[in-house]
């Protein structure tokens, strides 16, 4: 490479420098900074990551799913319990099972998660929802399907004595449709309804 | 009301927002890209910069000016996450391994967002925001500006000149995306996103169990990774995390954000070219694949075929359950066919032809209606193609916008549908006849073969999505996908600017009843033609080894 | 011929070419076929074997890639016999040599009429000019600027200019064209072409052209396809398949790393098979053969391109520079009305007017009495009708012409028609005048460009003006049609001429062509052509003089005349034999077509792969993942049949269109739009959906063979 062309390249370069350095100032400082500011100001629970609060404690976020399993890390009958998960609910590890549609382990493992949902809610194993028996996407679904929740209200009413008419309201309740009507899917928010269950009988 | 129909109700109310919306916002991109006026902010940048914003530059000056930026930010991010350990607000994570990191880097400035890491667990708020977000802003510049100075080819004649990088550059942060992603971060907020500097926080759950939820800006990358057709997720999971996309409507909002530059860009195109009719007939065809492809893949996963699909009765494995089946084809569709790469549930989970459409929407070479300018100029060189056939078949010497389409504009364009096909055949031919990659799979059979074909096609079309059951993260993959991003962005950018000059010095042919209308229903059919036979072809063997296989049998 | 001629001549030769030129005119557009009469192929088969040197193939990536599969399945099967792979390696040996055979056939049909070129140049003894007389000598020994004499039955040694003198000359050895054509010196006529033979008188010749490269020579080149070069279109065009070619290479190479994976492997013959059935094969095949034939369609219409760049551009004009005088008109004038003077009727007028043209045999004459017929119903009187008739014809010293009718009582009827001035003076001769209304309307002819013809009588009553003849320009019949079908086809014409303003836009406006030069000087026409070039626009024109040179040297397509000089025909780049100036609009006809087949053809071998995919993917993996057998949508007998009638059926399209390739696909003009949508429909459409039949059709023959079907 001769001098002049050495020469355009090295301006070419600071140039490319000087460029990335102040447009990171602008998208990767100023940017974040100002968008933080205004979520922070205009809507701080959203921002801090949707906690919910019991007793005046934090017990996790709306939008993180959590396991509801015993101290013997099985599932607790007295919570209503959420989808199947890759992780294992350990937040800091979100992610999916990636096993195919055709593929013969997963298709053992719905036929497990059918017969112990089945079992664990003294239900038909024909009446488990799809969500019941599948893992999610990203390993902390907040949410099951009603059908999922209207199937395992019995059992909890069961566990917690609990009127089980009662408990089907509280289902109902935290049922929340399609938003706008017509958008994703009907879901129930395990969290929410678990922390409304626990405030009804603690 | 019925899942279907509800699926129904979401797309079209999709595609009503964006047909509303490509038109002013096309025509205000349009203006942003030929108003001769700087902002005041703009002219700091240029003198910081040290570039002078009304300097017309020549293809290689442009082009050298591209790849100068790329390389320096290439190296920028490499080092940053080299040196993770020794920099602020790390969150104490370590430094990414050199292959890891050159994986990233390249990902990153590809406009791929191809992740071989975990963002949870592996990235502090300083790579996150100040490496990775960066380059979500300046890549998807980089690719419209490419696209403009190739519209500039087109609209010029008799000049060699194709605009100025630098001013192209600052014009599409500043005014383009910077503004929108402001706008796109505070709405997700109120979904529900995630947006502090906060280290994860530690609950104890009312089940007594410990919990640790993770902090970061995340809406602010929410927004640019999706309205830069980007796809590198804050989080592993990505869109499928409810902290990146809390909800339904947060969901279909990104949806939006990340096809509404693609599909506006050919109403800039058309203003630019003097003729809006042009772009409609671009944009009508990108629109026509990428809707086939969402009937295609929406009623593939409500039928759910596959055995493991079929015994849990839906096709609900690594979907979330507030998006369901049919927001989460519409979303998957449209992050492959936009080279996005976000996924809000799992692609490697889905039928296994429904997987296939996936892929091959990546495989069209990311057209329908592609990257942020990447799509339009893939498409425009695909027009290059259909137009020179086509031109032939009515007796002349083909033209498009009144360019002649001579040998030296060919050998560019073929050159340009060499690339990609190219990258994937031979670096995944590599992988599964090397001895160690194919231990890297997670699925056996055909699914297996599946993966590392989508990882390569995925790689070369800078998509940046997975079928995420492959363990990317080994020296061999670092290594190849990230030769594949590089090779398969900057490649074609050298022909598409080359074309670019060569267009621009010519002087324009008369439009007459004699030449082709390229603004017509027809030429609209042609071109999706012209791009399932360019690619489509290409792909039918190893597709047919792979979904098909699975998805026959 | 002079029977003192020492000059051995050679004998007169057979018309060249074997089409004689076609009538002009809307309807007509499909050339002769004829194309794949057996001894044709068979005496193109040497060529077509010479052609599989590698060297020559290389020319063609497509087809080279093709010969080198044929290779090595040929090895593959010599080393592991069986008849599978014999068989796929015949077959993809057939393809390659079905692909020669189409441009050998091609070039054929050219070589037939350069032989008989090259008999008019052989041996040619010249009588050269020298300062003290004559001298003898070869031909070949002849330089630029030498003056030959050539007397009665003389050939030509070389081209030239006639300097001195004026001769008949039998063109037939170039033109085909039998009937003598005059050459003279001075003037547009001057040019003689070597190898042509003086039929009467003497002239003297100034040699224009070096030996082996007269116009004779440039044409045997032409028609053998010698010169010929790719074409800017067919360069692209080879482009865009050489990419296909190598997209489809990588797509068969590294199927094999993915067939191992599958446990699938597959043997290289199958892998050739699929590759050779991907690549562009019939598009590739037959370029070559459509370039030639495009060169071959021009030659059989008397046209000689000088280069195929020229026959491309010509499918590409978008203006057509057209002179109005034996293009758009018939160059002669014609009668167009009567116009009577006051106290005459119409009828009367066409009556004497008629009676003074019944014995004139000239276009205007005849024209005349067909007027009269038309417009009056008057029919054509033969002598004995009339009693005692003398026709008075036309001199150049009367300027005038008619008749003198005794009839009974031997009154005289003296009718005269002729050039304003002369019947003034025949009338004033005789004690006549010239009433004022009839010189208005002599005036106002003139003025329009038409020809004003008085027509006077001289009887009992006095010799007096009956009226005036219109004769005025006509344009060609049929022409007004054959412009608006250039309009659709997106093309502009410009009639140039160098009548006055007023008369060319009646004659345009009458032609309906859309734009016009008037009183067009040379420069004008240069000025003219410069403009719309500037434009982005091709144009086209015919020329002959000398002064047409330099526009038909920067026109796109430049047309001479054969008749014209050798400058015009230097500075063109095509010359009319038939020097029939309309033939431009048949010009670009054959230029499009030629591009049209291009992308025909592409299209449809384009579109034929989706079927062999659905023939062989199946063949080749059904076995590893019995689900692809579901892609065997055509149920084809068993995998290797299969193969095998895709590689076959991919081999018989090419003989299949080797007439398409040749004739050209059917143009009829339209619009881009209506074209596109018809071609789109039956080479696109008809690409996708033919393999799938005719492959079926093979394997239902080939599972008839024992052993291959199961």
């Amino acid at each position: 490479m001769n001098a002049a062309a050495l020469r355009s390249t090295s301006r070419l370069t600071g140039a490319a420098l000087r460029a990335l350095l102040v447009l990171t100032a602008v998208t990767g400082v100023l940017y974040p900074l100002a968008v933080t500011g205004i979520a922070r100001a205009a809507l701080p629970g959203n921002a801090g990551g949707s906690t919910v609060e019991v007793d005046g404690r934090t017990v996790g976020s709306a939008l993180i799913g959590q396991a509801w399993n015993g101290p013997d890390g099985r599932p607790d009958p007295r919570w209503f319990q959420p989808r199947p998960s890759a992780g294992g609910y350990d937040a800091p590890a979100s992610g999916a099972s990636n096993l195919a549609a055709t593929s013969p382990e997963l298709l053992r493992l719905v036929e497990e998660r059918r017969a112990q949902v089945a079992a664990f809610n003294g239900v038909r194993p024909a009446a488990v929802p799809a969500d019941a028996v599948t893992a999610s996407g990203s390993g902390l679904d907040p949410h099951i399907s009603p059908e999922y929740a209207r199937l395992q209200a019995d059992r909890v009413a069961r566990a917690r004595g609990l009127d089980p008419a009662a408990v089907r309201a509280l289902v109902r309740e935290h049922t929340r449709g399609r938003p706008g009507g017509f958008l994703g899917e009907p879901v129930v928010n395990v969290l929410e309804l678990n922390a409304a269950l626990h405030e009804a009988a603690p | 009301m019925s899942p279907i129909l509800a699926g129904v109700l979401q797309v079209s109310a999709l595609v009503a927002a964006l047909a509303l919306v490509h038109r002013p916002f096309g025509d205000y991109m349009a203006t942003v890209y030929t108003s001769p006026r700087h902002l005041r902010a703009e002219r700091w940048i240029h003198r910081a910069i040290g570039s002078d914003p009304d300097a017309e530059q020549r293809w290689p000056a442009y082009l050298r000016a591209v790849l100068a930026f790329s390389a320096v930010s290439t190296l920028f991010l490499y080092l940053l996450l080299r040196l993770q350990d020794r920099l602020p607000l790390s969150l104490g994570f370590r430094a990414i391994d050199p292959d890891q990191a050159f994986n990233t880097a390249a990902s990153f400035v590809t406009n791929t967002n191809w992740q071989s890491y975990a963002g949870e667990s592996a990235m502090g708020h300083l790579a996150q925001t100040g490496g990775l977000a960066v380059q979500n802003f300046v890549s998807a510049a980089v690719g419209m500006s490419v696209a403009v100075a190739l519209v500039r080819g087109f609209a010029r004649s008799r000049t060699g000149t194709l605009g100025n990088f630098w001013t192209d550059l600052v014009r599409g942060v500043v005014r383009i995306l910077l503004p929108v992603s402001v706008v796109a971060a505070v709405v997700l907020v109120a979904a529900g996103a995630v947006q502090n500097f906060a280290a994860p926080q530690e609950v104890t759950t009312l089940s007594g169990a410990v919990q640790h939820l993770p902090g970061g800006a995340v809406a602010s990358q929410e927004a640019i990774k999706n309205l830069g057709t980007n796809g590198g997720g804050f989080f592993n999971a990505n869109a499928a995390h409810p902290f990146e996309n809390p909800n339904a409507l947060s969901n279909l909002w990104e949806v939006f954000l990340l096809l509404v530059i693609p599909f506006s860009l050919p109403r800039t195109f058309g203003r630019m070219v003097g003729s809006v009719r042009q772009g409609y007939a671009v944009v009508a065809a990108m629109a026509a694949i990428w809707l086939c492809a969402v009937v295609a893949v929406t009623a593939l996963e409500y039928a759910h075929p596959g055995a493991a699909a079929q015994a849990a009765g839906g096709a609900m494995e690594g979907k979330e359950a507030r998006f369901g089946e049919g927001a989460s084809s519409l979303f998957a569709v449209s992050t492959t066919m936009t080279s996005t790469g976000a996924v809000d549930s799992a692609h490697s989970s889905y039928s296994a032809l429904g997987g296939g459409v996936l892929m091959l929407g990546m495989m069209l070479g990311e057209v329908a209606p592609g990257g942020t300018g990447s799509g339009l100029y893939g498409m425009l060189v695909i027009a290059v193609i259909a137009v020179f056939v086509a031109g032939l078949m009515v007796g002349r010497t083909p033209e498009y916008l009144g360019k002649r389409i001579g040998a030296a504009e060919m050998k560019l364009a073929a050159a340009y549908i060499l690339v990609t096909p190219a990258l994937v055949l031979c670096f995944t031919a590599a992988a599964v006849a090397l001895p160690t990659p194919p231990d890297s799979t997670l699925n056996p059979g055909p699914h297996g073969f599946s993966e590392i074909l989508y990882a390569y096609t995925s790689g070369a079309n800078n998509n940046g999505s997975a079928f995420a059951g492959l363990n990317a993260d080994t020296q061999w993959f670092n290594t190849t996908i990230g030769l594949a991003m590089l090779l398969g962005r900057f490649l074609p950018m050298v022909f598409v600017l080359a074309l670019a000059g060569s267009l621009a010095g010519q002087k324009p042919v008369p439009d007459t009843a004699g030449t082709l209308h390229t603004h017509k229903p027809l030429f609209s059919g042609l071109l999706v033609g012209a791009v399932l036979v360019v690619a489509g072809l290409t792909f039918f063997p190893a597709l047919a080894l792979g979904p098909l296989a699975e998805g026959l049998s | 011929m002079s029977p003192t001629s020492s000059v051995p001549r050679p004998e007169p030769a057979p018309h060249p070419a074997p089409v004689p030129p076609a009538p002009a005119g809307p309807g007509r557009r499909r050339t002769a076929g004829g194309l794949l009469d057996p001894r044709q192929l068979a005496a193109s088969l040497p060529d077509a074997v010479r052609k599989l040197d590698p060297r020559v193939m290389v020319k063609s990536p497509v087809m080279f890639v093709v010969e080198v599969g044929s290779v090595l399945t040929t090895a593959l099967a010599i080393a592991d016999p069986g008849w599978f792979a014999w068989a796929v390696a015949a077959w993809l040996w057939l393809t390659v040599l079905f692909a020669n055979l189409a441009e050998a056939v091609a070039e054929g049909r050219g070589k037939a009429q350069a032989d008989t070129l090259r008999r008019a140049r052989t041996d040619i003894t010249a009588r050269r000019l020298t300062d003290g007389g004559e001298q003898r000598v070869p031909g070949t020994a002849l330089r630029v600027g030498d003056l030959v004499v050539c007397e009665a039955g003389d050939v030509v040694p070389g081209d030239g200019d006639v300097v001195e003198g004026v001769a008949s000359v039998d063109e037939s050895a170039v033109t085909g064209e039998s009937a003598p054509v005059i050459r003279e010196s001075g003037g547009d006529r001057s040019a003689v072409t070597g190898g042509t033979r003086v039929l009467s008188d003497r002239i003297v010749v100034r040699i224009t052209s070096r030996p082996g490269e007269t116009f004779i020579d440039r044409m045997i080149a032409l028609v053998e396809g010698a010169a010929r070069q790719k074409t800017p279109n067919e360069v692209a065009l080879n482009i865009l398949l050489a990419s296909l070619t190598i997209v489809f290479l990588l797509a068969t190479v590294t199927l094999q790393p993915f067939a191992v994976r599958a446990g699938a492997e597959q043997s290289t013959v199958v892998l050739v098979a699929l590759l050779v059935c991907l690549i562009p094969t019939t598009i590739g095949a037959l370029l070559s053969a459509i370039g030639i034939a495009g060169m071959d369609r021009l030659v059989q219409r008397n046209v000689l391109a000088m280069s195929g760049r020229a026959v491309e551009a010509a499918g590409d004009v978008s203006t057509l520079l057209l002179d109005k005088t034996g293009t758009i008109t018939l160059g002669n004038r014609q009668a167009a009305g009567f116009v009577p003077v006051d106290g005459v009727t119409a009828r009367e007028l066409a009556d004497a007017a008629q009676l003074s043209s019944l014995a004139d045999e000239t276009p205007e004459g005849r024209s005349i009495v067909v007027l009269a017929k038309e417009a009056h119903g008057l029919r054509a009187r033969r002598e004995g009708e009339l009693g005692h008739v003398a026709f008075v014809p036309f001199t150049a010293q009367t300027r005038m012409s008619g008749v003198d009718v005794t009839g009974p009582g031997a009154a005289v009827r003296r009718v005269r028609k002729g050039a304003a001035s002369a019947v003034d003076a025949w009338v004033a001769e005789r004690g006549g005048t010239v009433p004022e209304d009839a010189r208005r309307a002599v005036d106002a002819i003139a003025a329009e460009g038409g020809t004003p013809l008085l027509v006077a009588v001289e009887d009992g009553g006095g010799a007096r003006v009956l009226g005036v003849v219109h004769l005025k320009d006509v344009v060609k019949h049929g022409m007004r049609e054959r412009f608006a079908e250039l309009r659709r086809m997106g093309i502009r014409t410009v009639m140039i001429t160098g009548d006055n303003a007023l008369t060319a836009k009646a004659v345009a406006e009458e032609a309906g062509v859309d734009d016009f030069l008037a009183e067009a000087t040379p420069e004008d026409k240069m000025a003219l052509i410069k403009r719309e070039q500037a434009g982005g626009r091709l144009v086209a024109m015919t020329g002959d003089g000398t002064n047409d040179a330099p526009a038909l040297a920067q026109a796109d397509v430049g047309v001479a005349m054969n008749s014209g000089t050798s400058a015009a025909k230097e500075a063109g780049n095509m010359v009319d034999l038939d020097s029939d100036p309309t033939k431009l609009i048949e010009i670009v006809e054959i230029g499009k077509q030629l591009l049209i087949t291009r992308g025909a053809l592409t299209t449809f071998s384009l579109a034929n792969d989706m079927a062999k995919y659905f023939a062989i993917i199946p063949a080749m993996f059904a076995a590893a993942y019995p689900g692809l057998d579901a892609l065997n949508i055509m149920r084809l007998s068993s995998p290797q049949s299969a193969i095998l009638s895709a590689v076959i059926f991919n081999a018989l399209v090419i003989v299949a269109l080797v007439p398409l390739a040749l004739k050209g696909v059917r143009y009829r003009p339209a619009g881009a739009d209506a074209m596109l949508r018809r071609n789109l429909a039956l080479y696109g459409l008809g690409g996708l959906l033919v393999p799938f039949a005719g492959i079926k059709a093979v394997d239902l023959l080939v599972s008839l063979v024992p052993g291959i079907g199961s």
